[in-house]
């Protein structure tokens, strides 16, 4: 892996976030050219879902790969984080303006359908991790920030449970990223294990 | 022989599509001067059921045997042989056999009806389909006195059907209508759209049609016809029926778990399309709402 952590150093931030926002208008410049075929807002709706959903399940990837492949992608996760917020908001504006329309109709749907209201759960947690996705709020929180941001496990889940809800009949796909994110989930199992009781013996130390 | 239903928007009908859509240009042509007024509601009646384009109807698909993406059944459809192609009639009928589609069209007249058509999952598109009633074709085998419902079965062809590969559904596919809805002058069996035979993504070589129901309902690729005294088991019904009921007649008072049935969005009308509302029986209510008198059509969905 010391070579190609090596090429990660050397590759800048602000690359990524380049590369990474480039298809928000790319798929917005198709569906507006007939290029996502004959139903483009449920086409580009579903394009910047995806793609959140993908880069969600890189940012869970990030530790794990680095814990059990040595390969260091560290410097990105919090790009990599943001861009997938970016892409829920995207995701999330489609179905807003250009879906739904009716703003009645939005909280109605959020309220009685429950893939909607599982998918607004998870846009909801991942808003306080965006608004402290600097280096400013990593100072001011200290400890706090790792425990917030621990929400990415649970928005994470939820997105994948919003994708396999909405399907139609039993579909592959979305139950393959739910096992991903799954997974993904289990891996830190062990780790959350011992650090709660690490916690509980603390208190009980205490008392 | 058929004609017992007359479309009450028979222009569009009549009309081929090339010139159909050069009419509609000349009336959009007219607008803002004192004709277009003239024209005033007629043209409006039109304008709301022009029908969708061959790309459009022929592009966006839900046939699950060939992928559950809407691009699926365009992509790999040409795979599935029809030709030959039997169907096989049977149950409480006097005249139970496999009947060859050449001997269903000898025996039939076909004519060309504009429908609306709507999906469940809240889009709709208008089509011009060609086809024949299903009531000649269960005239032809000889409904016999208990029969009360229809059963239909699609082709289950896996060498043919990639998305057979995935149990999506419990295949074949299955659908069912009671035996007056069967019999009722709006439902056909479709042979074509636009004046050509039907492409396979639309369910070659027929299909049936049932306009004032959701789509699904309106099974492809028919072979097999049942007549029965029991209300046949539809594949949607078995895989989920709290989402969708056997009678699944658009309503859009009776919303479904994951789509508010209130309103549709025409296929076609690109990024910024408007949404409009659903009719009652998708616009059919004049003609099948007897069907149902008495019925709670919140429970029986």
């Amino acid at each position: 892996m010391g070579p190609v952590n090596q090429l990660i150093r050397r590759l800048p931030v602000w690359a990524l976030y380049l590369l990474g926002a480039v298809p928000a208008p790319w798929f917005f410049y198709l569906g507006l050219t007939g290029g996502l075929g004959v139903e483009p807002i449920k086409a580009l709706e579903h394009e910047y879902g995806k793609l959140a959903l993908q880069l969600l399940i890189l940012t869970l990837a990030i530790s794990p790969l680095r814990r059990l492949l040595g390969l260091n992608l560290m410097k990105f996760r919090r790009a990599i984080g943001l861009l997938c917020f970016f892409y829920v908001l995207c995701h999330l504006l489609v179905w807003l303006v250009l879906d739904v329309q009716n703003p009645g109709q939005i909280l109605t749907d959020i309220a009685k359908r429950p893939y909607i209201t599982i998918g607004m759960a998870g846009f909801v947690l991942m808003l306080p991790l965006a608004l402290t996705s600097n280096n400013l709020s990593v100072r001011c929180l200290g400890r706090a920030w790792p425990r917030l941001h621990r929400l990415t496990y649970a928005a994470g889940l939820l997105g994948a449970v919003h994708f396999a809800m909405l399907v139609k009949g039993f579909q592959i796909e979305p139950l393959l990223y739910l096992g991903v994110v799954l997974a993904l989930l289990a891996v830190r199992l062990p780790a959350a294990l011992l650090r709660w009781q690490t916690t509980a013996s603390d208190t009980s130390g205490r008392v | 022989m058929a004609h017992r239903w007359t479309n009450d928007l028979t222009l569009a009908d009549a009309t081929p599509e090339a010139a159909f859509w050069n009419r509609r240009r000349i009336i959009a042509g007219l607008a803002g001067t004192g004709l277009a007024a003239a024209l005033g509601a007629g043209a409006r009646a039109e304008e709301a059921l022009a029908p969708n384009t061959w790309d459009e109807v022929t592009s966006y698909c839900n046939y699950y045997e060939f992928g559950t993406g809407k691009g699926d059944p365009s992509k790999y459809a040409d795979r599935m042989t029809v030709r030959p192609w039997s169907v096989k009639i049977d149950g409480l009928v006097d005249n139970p056999g496999a009947y060859s589609l050449e001997q269903i069209l000898g025996e039939m007249t076909l004519e060309e009806r504009l429908y609306r058509f709507r999906c469940v999952e809240a889009w709709s598109m208008v089509v011009p389909w060609q086809g024949f009633e299903l009531a000649d074709l269960l005239n032809m085998a000889g409904v016999q006195e208990g029969a009360k419902y229809v059963a239909f079965e699609t082709l289950y062809r896996p060498s043919e059907m990639p998305g057979t590969a995935y149990k999506v559904l419990d295949w074949p596919y299955r659908e069912g209508l009671r035996l007056d809805e069967a019999m009722h002058p709006l439902t056909m069996m479709a042979t074509g759209i636009f004046g050509k035979p039907l492409p396979n993504q639309n369910g070659a070589p027929l299909r049936l049609v049932v306009p004032w129901k959701y789509g699904f309902k309106s099974i492809k690729s028919v072979v097999r016809i049942t007549l029965t005294d029991q209300e046949p088991p539809a594949s949607w019904n078995m895989a989920n029926p709290r989402e969708y009921g056997f009678y699944s007649n658009v309503n859009p008072h009776v919303s479904h778990p994951r789509w508010s049935q209130a309103i549709e969005r025409r296929i076609g009308g690109g990024l910024f399309a408007k949404r409009q509302p659903t009719l009652m029986f998708n616009g059919y209510e004049a003609e099948v709402a007897p069907m149902y008198e008495g019925m709670d059509l919140a429970k029986f969905f």
